[in-house]
């Protein structure tokens, strides 16, 4: 996985709250079993004058030529709730982001940002609000910078602190396949099967006590 | 020894490792998956040459994609959507895991044939890249949806790097109205606490209410943890579980049984222990609810009218554009308003108890003209329950399709839908701009509301009908 240090970028302000994984990707352009080929229809509803169209539509931010080459995006509250598709984050990451701050994001749309290289940042409404009206006087030259190692965002003269959990900023910063780290632990996770099989008999499914069907 | 919360008891027994900052690695006992997000965590799993760590607890249904007309087979109405049911096919049977194909008679979605297999137990972790895992956490389990990232890690190592929520408990006091039922109460919550009011929290439902709900009304209170932005949702297990689960395909036969069942009466939070957040709602005031806006939180009594913007709990742009996309404005009654659709189905509403309970307010009368009404069995074993009871033909002697089980057209699969700017009243949990297709316009509520106003042709409240 890409890892992810300093960010300066472009970002586009979507500060609503309750952006639903519906709206980052409806259902209908999700149309293989891939991770790929999404960005057409990040945001379709949105984007586009026509359901299943590609007309831009001129209001929509990411149409508008001061936000092109957008790589932040600015959020509202409970941004990514919904489905789990990630298919949300894929799209955003294909369409070029690496980016969002937010007030809170949905669990799960959390933690699919942060196993595709996505960094998922928590900043007060107030603090998301000030950085758009900051952006908005000049998108192209007033990038926002992300820096995750010091936990700051910084926008013109001013700066915001934001947390964020040790494990997810360590895989985001190292670009770690979690897989990997995991596989490493072999031998406490067969140490836990062992007691846990004595404990817990009922939970071991044998391969042959299949329900017919 | 201090005292614990349910889930700290769930979380601790999981653990195989702790982790930096409070996270820890779990181990996942059962992991579902569906051909929509399970086949590309199975691709992608074999492209990076990994295997199944242990394929024996791994389960894979196909709902999402498939077809649920009569007759159905591998076709379906989506664009390239053929291609998903062949490729989880084959990926399944590749790693040996047990799949619930088109044509199996256990064919389901997901969240209803867990329980009703007896797949989820009380205290076992059980994921799938699905949002709505947490409905089987009714069963007094840690479930929780994931990412097919995550997924990956979880069918690869048999475990998941998991931050720990914090807790909250709901308790639901009292008695339930009549016509209030598991659907209303998750409204109501939502309604009243807003729909992120669940964030960063795993949610213990409880209270005297709680206790009376049967397993499938607990499922549906469940269900809609995530509307609620938790982690999940979970109710205690006690005998009302255990007589439900036991004798079920999966669930624990002989001495195992026996032995699973001392240890599941443990599962229960301690009297003194301490959630991060307490919640007491009383449950005698409810009414049947009804959203009116475009998220989950934008719900209100069926008696009532669209809310004004300073009491919706809506920000000013997300209420005006909520009112547009809906088209209905301040002061509207709830119920002056046509419906076109009227859908009974989807993994919070779509069990035995909820096609008896829609069948008993429709017995007897007829769709109202112009509406179209549609019902699709969680399961192909609710189905056959039903038919054994004669439900089916209430349904269509009311005029109502009756389906094969999937999650039809409670979310746009790519090929089927109401029609844009269509009015449906669904069972169903998501009433998000374009779920149910493009366009649509969906109001959520129970399965008697929806079928109370699939008769009136407009929104209705079913406490004013006579029901059998
Ligand atoms: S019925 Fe609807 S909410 Fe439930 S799993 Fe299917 S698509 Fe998701």
């Amino acid at each position: 996985m890409e890892r992810f240090g300093v960010l300066s970028a472009v970002a586009a302000p979507i500060v609503r709250a309750n952006v639903d994984t519906d709206i980052i990707i409806p259902s209908r352009e999700m149309k293989s079993v891939s991770k790929t080929g999404l960005a057409d229809g990040l945001f379709a509803g949105w984007r586009y004058t026509a359901i299943g169209g590609r007309e831009p539509n001129p209001d929509f931010v990411l149409n508008q030529a001061a936000y092109a080459g957008s790589r932040i995006i600015l959020g509202g509250e409970n941004f990514g709730c919904g489905s789990s598709r990630e298919h949300a984050v894929w799209a955003l990451h294909e369409y070029g982001f690496r980016a969002v701050i937010a007030p809170s994001f949905s669990p799960i749309f959390f933690g699919n940002c942060v196993r595709n290289g996505l960094a998922p940042v928590r900043l007060s409404l107030d603090a998301v609000q000030a950085i758009a009206a900051w952006v908005a006087v000049d998108p192209a030259g007033r990038p926002v910078t992300i820096d995750l190692p010091a936990q700051r965002v910084r926008a013109g003269g001013s700066e915001y602190a934001f947390d964020i959990d040790p494990e997810s900023r360590d895989m985001l910063i190292e670009g770690l396949d979690a897989i990997d780290l995991t596989l490493k632990q072999r031998a406490a996770i067969s140490a836990f099967h062992e007691r846990d099989r004595h404990a817990r008999p009922w939970i071991y499914l044998s391969k042959d006590a299949r329900v017919p069907s | 020894m201090k005292p614990r919360t349910l889930f700290e008891k769930l979380w601790s027994s999981h653990v195989v490792q702790e982790l930096e900052g409070g996270a820890a690695l779990l181990a996942i006992d059962r992991i579902f998956l569906h051909e929509r997000t399970g086949s590309v965590a199975l691709k992608s799993l074999k492209d990076a040459g990994r295997t199944v760590a242990d394929p024996a607890r791994v389960f894979c249904t196909m709902d999402h994609i498939v077809d649920t007309h009569p007759g159905r087979g591998d076709d379906t109405r989506m664009k390239g959507g053929t291609a998903f049911i062949l490729e989880t096919r084959a990926a399944a049977l590749e790693a040996g895991i047990r799949l619930f194909d088109v044509r199996d008679p256990l064919q389901g979605i997901v969240h209803v044939i867990s329980p009703e297999l007896g797949i989820v137990l009380p205290g076992a972790t059980v994921v799938c890249p699905d949002s709505h895992t947490c409905t089987q956490g009714a069963m007094g389990a840690f479930a929780w949806g994931i990412g097919s990232t995550e997924a990956e890690h979880a069918l690869a190592t048999g475990t998941l790097r998991v931050n720990r929520p914090k807790t909250m408990r709901v308790r639901f006091e009292g008695k339930l109205p009549r016509g209030v039922t598991a659907k209303d109460l998750t409204l109501a919550l939502i309604a009243r606490y807003g729909s992120a009011g669940g964030n960063g929290y795993a949610v213990e439902y409880a209270g005297s209410a709680v206790r009376e709900l049967d397993i499938e009304a607990r499922l549906t209170l469940c269900n809609m943890a995530t509307e609620f932005s938790a982690m999940t949702g979970f109710i205690a297990p006690d005998e009302r579980t255990f007589e439900y689960l036991h004798g079920r395909a999966y669930a624990p036969q002989g001495a195992d049984w026996d032995r699973a069942l001392a240890a599941w009466r443990e599962l229960s939070s301690d009297a003194d222990a301490v959630f991060d957040r307490d919640i007491e709602i009383d449950v005698g005031t409810l009414a049947p609810m009804i959203t009116w806006g475009t998220s989950p939180q934008h719900a209100v009594a069926i008696d009532a009218a669209v809310p004004d913007q300073a009491s919706s709990g809506a920000n000013p742009e997300a209420y005006a554009r909520a009112l547009q996309y809906m088209d209905v404005a301040a002061g509207v009654p709830l119920q002056s308003l046509a419906i076109g659709a009227a859908f009974i189905g989807s993994c919070t509403n779509s069990r035995i108890s909820d096609l008896r309970r829609a069948a008993a307010v429709l017995r007897g009368r007829k769709v109202a003209a112009g509406v179209r009404a549609i019902c699709v069995p969680g399961s192909m074993s609710v189905k056959r329950q039903a038919e054994a009871e004669g439900l089916d033909r209430v349904f269509t002697a009311a005029g109502f399709e009756w389906r094969e089980s999937g999650c039809s057209m409670c979310f746009f699969a790519g090929g089927e839908s109401f029609g844009a700017r269509e009015r449906v009243v669904s069972s169903t949990n998501r009433n998000f701009e374009s779920r149910q297709g493009p366009e649509t316009r969906t109001h959520i509520a129970s399965p008697e509301t929806v079928a109370a106003s699939a008769i009136a042709g407009h929104l209705a409240d079913v406490r004013a009908l006579e029901v059998a």
